[in-house]
């Protein structure tokens, strides 16, 4: 039986999706003009810190995997803030009529 | 995951050009429903990749919490505040656009040449497989109670918030009886935010 070449997935590569996942989502943070959109930009970072933290997981700490519980309590978080942030989205919208994010800037200097 | 190892690059290579794809698409498409349909995308193939990672139980946790919860909560709220706008033209968009591009880029690249030069521990100890489940479990009650107990406060406090800030309007009286209700403590009459140019024309 010969030893067919097992090619594997190096960490490198789940580590280079989650780089340019977080760029992306770092991008439309800034760049968005509608507010829903700057939070599916927070979405995607989380999820691309949250691919972090599983890869290393499986990597490099595979027999007590405390990425995957940290994972578990980033999504918990997330979902919270995805209901805050959407309600304060909310009462914006209420209070000025618009969600355009070049309109919300009675904090700045 | 026990699958052939080019079965395994295949889907890993499917899955990252998925999820690569579908977040370009979530930040660059104009139309806003299409961009939230394409998160739902994304965060599926999130969860492909977690099951790439021996990770069943975080999949699964991935799609009820992200596709079931978050999605839908995010379509609701383009329901809720779907109003056509003409957005006001910015000068120097373009400009702010490629400056913040070339930002990003080089945070990627930073990120990449951190990830690529660092000599990671590799290989390290076998992954569990299937038991990961049982060793979450076994994390969530010992050694990571307080987070865990934590987690469940945060998310009521959550939903309090929410419901709060998120609320229509207050009834001055009661709906069935018709008494007047004392709201004081729960919220002053609204006043609209930029009201101060009345209140300053009124003052003498």
């Amino acid at each position: 039986m010969t030893p067919l070449a097992v090619i594997e997935i190096p960490l490198q590569a789940y580590l280079a999706v989650a780089a340019l996942l977080f760029c992306i989502g770092v991008w439309g943070l800034i760049n968005s003009r509608n507010a829903v959109r700057v939070l599916m930009s927070i979405e995607l970072m989380l999820n691309a810190v949250n691919l972090n933290l599983m890869a290393f997981s499986n990597y490099l700490d595979g027999q007590l995997i405390r990425g995957q519980v940290f994972t578990i309590f980033v999504i918990t978080v997330a979902a919270a803030e995805a209901a805050v942030g959407l309600a304060i989205l909310l009462s914006l919208y209420r209070n000025r009529e618009t969600v355009d994010m070049e309109r919300f800037n009675l904090l700045r200097w | 995951m026990t699958i052939a190892s080019s079965t395994q690059l295949i889907c890993f290579a499917v899955l990252s050009a998925a999820l690569l794809l579908g977040s370009l698409g979530v930040v660059l498409l104009p139309n806003i429903v299409y961009s939230a349909f394409l998160l739902g995308g994304v965060f599926l193939s999130m969860a492909g990749l977690y099951l790439m990672l021996n990770a069943s139980f975080v999949a699964a946790a991935q799609v009820l919490v992200y596709v079931g919860a978050v999605n839908v909560l995010i379509l609701f709220a383009i329901m809720l505040v779907n109003k056509k706008e003409t957005l006001a033209a910015i000068p120097g968009l373009p400009l702010r656009r490629v400056l913040s591009g070339l930002v990003c880029g080089g945070l990627g690249v930073l990120l990449l040449r951190v990830a690529f030069i660092t000599p990671w521990p590799l290989p390290g100890p076998t992954p569990v497989g299937e038991e990961a489940t049982i060793r979450i479990g076994e994390h969530l009650f010992s050694d990571y109670l307080l987070p865990f107990e934590l987690a469940s406060v945060l998310l009521l406090m959550a939903m309090i918030g929410a419901i709060v800030l998120a609320r229509r309007d207050v009834f001055a009286s009661d709906v069935i009886t018709g008494e007047p209700v004392d709201q004081g403590l729960l919220e002053k009459t609204r006043t609209p935010l930029l009201s101060e140019i009345p209140a300053l024309e009124s003052t003498p």
